[in-house]
């Protein structure tokens, strides 16, 4: 088979193509930022039950967006290098689990800086909160495998099942808050009809998820080419490259 | 920018805790990477070159 993605996907035409887009990526993510913080701390109006602290809603949630959405990143290019041997899916899973790993800790901890004021306490054990730790024990246990064992296809293996596995976990935090009591607020975004939040509070958090999520693709790149470079370092093409650009 | 924003309607330290952790969080693990592929690179270059003297 000689399909498009065939070449495209080997560590090779990824580092090229990845390294080519990142300046434009990098310059959008940017942007967004830009636009997402100033809409998000100046345009948008105080919440007229939460007054000014609802703003944490703009870090809180792309964070846990992005927790779940790396998620299905990481275990799906698992997937691909333990279905079909795609040396660059399990590359992207590696590059991957960190990265979740702080987002999902960022939705934690943001979250427990909103709950504070709001609910009157930093933490409670109720299902979404559990969930989303486990999510993080999830990320930290497939980083911890992939350090603890030394062959790296062995390695690859056992995180893409522990990755996979855990994927049962995503819609229980998703459908979390409609299934059990609990003191988080329902979805307001996601909802069938209209969303139940002012388009001048929405568009703010929409920018914001946009950038979030670049900022992950950008990244994600940069720690995959890291993992090509340490993987093949023994290939001409990266000994030609390092010689290039590297200072001896 | 004035001192009304920042206070925050006096939720300021858990608004300005959670943009400054999610900051600090965000532009290290950007030029982490960027740094170690450079770190890479040059160890290579320099493994190149070493063995090319040798041989």
């Amino acid at each position: 088979m000689n399909l498009p993605f065939h070449k495209y996907g080997s560590p090779k035409y990824f580092y090229s193509w990845s390294l080519m887009l990142s300046p434009w990526l990098i310059g959008f993510c940017v942007l967004l930022f830009a636009v997402g913080l100033y809409t998000g701390l100046f345009v948008a109006p105080a919440d007229y039950q939460q007054g000014e602290s609802f703003r944490i809603i703009y870090v809180h949630v792309p964070a846990a967006w992005m927790s779940l959405f790396i998620y299905v990143v990481m275990a799906s290019a698992a997937a691909s290098g333990l279905i079909w041997h795609v040396k660059l899916g399990d590359m992207i899973a590696r590059a991957s689990a960190p990265l979740g790993a702080w987002f999902t800790f960022l939705a934690l901890v943001t979250g427990s800086l909103w709950g504070k004021p709001m609910w009157g306490t930093y933490w409670v054990w109720d299902a979404r909160l559990t969930s989303e730790l486990i999510l993080l024990f999830l990320y930290l246990g497939y980083i911890a495998l992939q350090g603890a064992i030394d062959d790296r296809r062995v390695a690859a293996r056992a995180g893409a099942i522990v990755a996979l596995v855990g994927t049962v976990n995503l819609p229980i935090i998703h459908y979390s808050v409609e299934w059990w009591n609990t003191l988080h607020q329902g979805p307001t975004v996601s909802k069938l009809d209209a969303p139940s939040i002012a388009p001048s509070m929405l568009m703010p958090l929409l920018i914001m998820a946009v950038a979030y999520t670049v900022y992950f693709v950008v990244v994600m790149f940069a720690r995959t080419r890291c993992e090509i470079l340490e993987f093949e370092r023994n290939a001409a093409w990266v000994k030609e490259r390092a010689l290039e650009k590297g200072v001896v | 920018m004035d001192a009304q924003f920042f206070a925050m309607g006096g939720y300021a330290f858990f608004v300005w805790f959670s943009y400054g952790l999610s900051a600090i969080v965000l532009l290290a693990n950007a030029f982490l990477p960027a740094r170690k592929e450079k770190m890479l690179l040059n160890r290579i270059a320099q493994r190149v070159h070493g063995t090319k003297e040798n041989s």
